[in-house]
């Protein structure tokens, strides 16, 4: 029994790796049909990813283990992370080891290794990546926090299978105002710390506007592969956090077994083409904030969490 | 004292290392220009008696341990000293002993002849600074209280100005000893008013006293005044980021590691353990106190140029976060919430002692940077960790420590707290119970901007190239230097691994003080602190896997794909010409904080015409605090002292009339 469900979380971590880049080759599909573009084809990712993972790496004369190992480090924590979402069973034994402050610390780390990383280097888009990265994080740690903070104050717990399962408690199947509000503000989060419009654009390559790519500038071959494979983990991370908070439904809650498992794959499917189409569709129709814009955005996506959990102690409390 | 002793052993053994240190020290007297004396045998003893200490500490662990009293046959006559070991006073020395043998050790290797100071008068200094820390927490009397108290802040005053030829430093350890005494002035008035007219200085005393609930929060109040001071309360905080950069490495590391949680102690022990119950107000000033400070001390520690007043303001911040947690454990105590107060006081107390690893390591890390370059301006350093690569590691655990990462210790405190906010809409007060938990939108939010000031501090130290050229010169730490920084390092690690240990140590203090401990896990390896099917972490586990998924990522990626690497010149997007200055200065990486919180500072700015052929940036930044309150006090006590001058006119006669004066009039009042 025990060893099975070590080996189902092993199976869950393979499929979120496995389905990341698809994820993103699917958004990237769509944004080129809704842009009137010819659109790559959905595994245009992996085939990135086979080309990188076969060039020799270069590396700049300065570098030093932090920049060396700080893909590998990015990349761990992204699974790791995939591994405590309870994307498609609340049963399984890792998402016990940490809850949702510690995930929201798992992507803290990801961004400040990024940070130091892209610093190491010393050239003059690396640090300026990467103080645009902390800026655009001290403000989207907290409001996605704050999002959270309203998911536990329903469920009362900071354990995201626990909040999968008070959600799917029919008794507390009502609307939650207060769920409206943080739902905003994690949209608002999620873009932001994905590299998505309207803060940055992710298929820019325009030095004064960019903040993930500017960071990412130094990598080549096999650590731009890990960096950007986890960048993609971190984007269905998202994804599957407001699954788990917003429309749980599909996520296996019993013990686990085969077929709930491949129902649970199924809907996680479903869900993710919707929320691809959803997101390319958003960027579509939005243009990208000048970046001393950007902090007002997250500053109302903070406003937004907050005013959350306000009402959620106004109403509910 | 014979029979006393065999009635309290540890407190005994504690008081022999108290001496043990006093001894040390002065045996640094008896040659004081020989370095390798002092160097090699004097400052490792002392890391020896630290760990002693420490170990005296956790003997408060011990499921048999009583709490231990004893009177020494020292003091006044009438007013004897007495001692007490309880497990606050354990837990604070073990935290004592712990970071004070890594800063001993990284000392030995660290003082040398020549920088002021002479050896052995400074080890003298050390370890009487550290020896009256150590009494503070063992006295049980508000006059051995004082002492000690006394005791420290001028030992350390007298370490901050180890370079008192420099006009800046003398200036500086002068604001600390003004800030240290004005505190030392609250805590002696609360003293007078907790022992309520009963003339009795000992704790026990007090505890025992009653008093109207006015004099209650009067002497909160100065409680908190007298030990906000010393622990850098806004805006009681000016002192801090003046006297960390004025005196040398390990003692800034012993002042904001060791020194600022003495405060702690002194706010625990009056606050919790000596006073009653109070008002819940209390804790909500306290806790917006807090708040205030963690945001303001890690908002100005992200614009500082210079690295020790950036960990300074960084400690302003750290301890607001420490206070916000004794707000929320006053006011869960007054509300009767023992398990809540219990784990908003774990987190009070093992984020002090994180602090205390995790800021003793980054400045004596300042330390070693500073002894290899000669630099303390950010915008002189750069690339380090090519040069330095053993500080630049160690630099590393800290830095990761301090932003609250996992699964390093900082994060265990944070998330301990973050916990503790979750549990307040319960509070059974209708308007508390909306309002405290927006805290933990505060505490979110410094705990986020603490990564970026780290992300400042490392990568502008360590990372990228050297800003000047002569970095390429700078030499690693010495072998000791090494060892003391490994040693907080290893710590910090440890904790982050087994949270629970830690769980456990302070909930002996929590028994003691609010009467309940916050819950462990089902088995040794999980925390679960609020209840085991709401939540729960496991330091271990989360290590294991990020070392599992890091290894396995890395054994695939080399064995499919062989690890070819050309080194080459940076790319940076083709542009052929690069230098050092290129780089985002420490101005530069501070600019979106500048930007954002603009109203906060007081920003003076100085900005280059293109046509200047030597192009100067400056920009200096000021605290509004010390414009606001400090400077007009500062004027107006000028303009008192100068009209009572007058009195002072340097005639015999008129001293003489002032002495027959006051006769009469006293002689009329007794009459």
């Amino acid at each position: 029994m025990t060893t099975a469900v070590y080996l189902w979380q092993v199976g869950v971590c393979l499929v979120a790796t496995g389905l990341a880049p698809l994820f993103a080759g699917w958004v990237g599909q769509c944004r080129a049909m809704l842009q009137n573009r010819a659109a790559p084809p959905v595994w245009q990712p992996y085939r990135m990813l086979r080309k990188l993972f076969h060039k020799e790496a270069t590396l700049a004369t300065d570098a030093s283990w932090l920049f060396r190992s700080a893909p590998y480090v990015v990349f761990a924590v992204m699974v790791l992370a995939a591994a405590i979402i309870p994307s498609l069973t609340t049963q399984l034994p890792v998402a016990r080891v940490a809850d949702a402050i510690a995930l929201v610390g798992l992507f803290a780390t990801a961004r400040v290794f990024m940070a130091l990383a892209a610093m190491d280097i010393g050239t003059a888009f690396g640090t300026l990546g990467a103080r645009r990265e902390m800026m655009m994080g001290f403000l989207t740690e907290p409001a996605l926090l704050m999002v959270l903070f309203n998911a536990f104050l329903m469920a009362g717990t900071t354990a995201l299978p626990a909040i999968v399962q008070s959600t799917l408690t029919p008794s507390h199947a009502m609307l939650h105002p207060s769920l409206a509000f943080a739902a905003v503000a994690f949209v608002m989060v999620l873009l932001a710390e994905n590299a998505r419009l309207p803060i940055d654009n992710p298929s820019t390559h325009l030095e004064l506007t960019m903040i993930h790519e500017a960071m990412v500038l130094e990598y080549s071959a096999r650590h731009l592969a890990l960096m950007e494979w986890a960048s993609w983990l971190k984007l269905f991370n998202y994804a599957c956090i407001g699954f788990t908070l917003f429309m749980p439904w599909g996520i296996a809650t019993q013990s686990v077994s085969v077929g709930g498992m491949a129902f649970a794959l199924l809907a996680l499917v479903a869900k993710l083409l919707v929320a691809g189409s959803a997101l390319a569709l958003f960027e579509t129709t939005s243009a990208k904030l000048r970046l001393f814009r950007a902090p007002e955005f997250l500053t109302m996506a903070f406003l937004l969490a907050v005013l959350g959990l306000l009402v959620h102690l106004l109403l509910e409390g | 004292m014979n029979e006393l002793a065999a009635a309290s052993p540890t407190v005994t053994a504690a008081l022999g290392l108290v001496l043990a240190w006093l001894l040390v020290g002065g045996l640094g007297l008896v040659r004081p220009n020989k370095t390798g004396w002092i160097a090699h045998v004097l400052f490792p003893l002392g890391a020896v008696i630290a760990l002693g200490v420490a170990a005296i500490g956790t003997t408060t662990w011990l499921p048999a341990f009583v709490t231990q009293q004893m009177v020494l046959p020292l003091g006044l006559p009438d007013l004897p000293f007495h001692v007490r070991l309880d497990a606050l006073s354990g837990f604070f020395l073990v935290l004592l002993g712990v970071a004070g043998t890594g800063i001993s050790i990284f000392s030995a290797g660290y003082f040398r002849a020549g920088e002021g100071t002479a050896p052995g008068l400074l080890c003298l200094q050390y370890h009487v600074f550290l020896a009256s820390m150590a009494m503070v927490t063992l006295a049980d009397d508000a006059y051995l209280f004082m002492v000690a108290w006394e005791t420290m802040a001028l030992s350390s005053y007298f370490l901050v100005t180890t370079q008192h030829r420099l006009p800046e430093i003398r200036r500086a350890g002068f604001l600390y000893l003004l800030m240290a005494h004005v505190g030392a002035l609250g805590i002696l008035l609360c003293f007078g008013v907790l022992h309520g007219g009963s003339w009795s200085m000992t704790f026990d005393a007090m505890r025992a006293g009653t008093l109207t609930p006015f004099w209650m929060s009067m002497a909160f109040l100065l409680a908190l005044f007298g030990f906000g001071a010393k622990a850098g309360l806004v805006p009681l905080h000016v002192w801090l980021p003046e006297a960390h950069p004025a005196a040398p490495s390990p003692v800034s590391a012993m002042m904001s590691g060791l020194m600022l949680k003495t405060a702690i102690y002194g706010l625990l022990r009056v606050g919790l353990d000596v006073l009653p119950i109070g008002p819940w107000w209390w804790g909500t000033l306290t806790l917006a106190l807090g708040l205030g400070t963690a945001l303001y001390g890690v908002v100005f520690a992200a614009v500082q140029t210079d690295m020790k007043r950036l960990l300074a303001y960084s400690s302003i911040e750290n301890i607001g976060l420490i206070m916000a947690g004794i707000g929320l454990v006053l006011i869960c105590r007054c509300f009767d919430m023992h398990v809540l107060a219990a784990l908003a006081l774990a987190a009070v107390l093992i984020h002090s002692f994180n602090h205390a690893l995790f800021k003793s390591l980054l400045f004596l890390a300042t330390g070693s940077v500073m002894h290899a370059t000669g630099e303390r301006s950010l915008g002189k350093l750069g690339g380090l960790i090519r040069r330095m690569p053993w500080v630049a590691a160690f630099a590393l655990v800290g830095a990761l420590a301090i932003a609250g990462l996992p699964p390093l210790n900082g994060f265990i405190s944070e998330w301990l707290l973050l916990q503790a906010f979750l549990q307040t809409p319960h509070i059974p007060h209708a308007f508390l119970n909306m309002i405290v938990p927006l805290g933990a939108a505060v505490v979110s939010l410094a705990a986020a901007l603490a990564g970026y000031v780290m992300v400042k501090f490392y990568g502008v130290i360590f990372l990228g190239q050297h800003r000047e050229n002569t970095l390429v010169t700078a030499h690693d730490a010495s072998g000791l230097e090494r060892i003391g920084l490994a040693w907080l390092a290893l710590v910090c690690i440890l904790i982050g691994a087994f949270p629970q240990i830690a769980l456990d140590a302070v909930g002996h203090v929590t028994q003691l003080l609010v009467g309940a401990a916050a819950q462990r896990g089902p088995s040794w390896w999980w925390i679960t602190p609020v209840a085991t099917h709401q939540v729960s972490y496991s330091g271990l586990w989360f290590w294991m896997g990020l070392l599992v998924v890091t290894g396995v990522t890395f054994i695939f990626v080399r064995r499919f794909y062989r690890g070819r690497v050309r080194r080459t010149a940076a790319w940076d997007c083709g542009y052929p010409w690069q230098t050092p200055r290129m780089q985002d200065s420490a101005e530069g990486f501070g600019q979106p904080i500048r930007h954002l919180f603009g109203p906060i500072f007081k920003i003076e700015r100085e900005l280059p015409r293109p046509s200047d052929a030597a192009p100067r940036y400056r920009i200096q930044i000021d605290d509004r605090v010390w414009l606001a309150c400090y400077q007009p006090l500062g004027r107006v006590l000028q303009r008192v002292t100068e009209n009572l001058a007058v009195l002072q006119g340097g005639r015999l006669a008129v001293y003489l009339l002032y002495s027959f004066l006051t006769l009469i009039v006293l002689l009329v009042c007794v009459l």
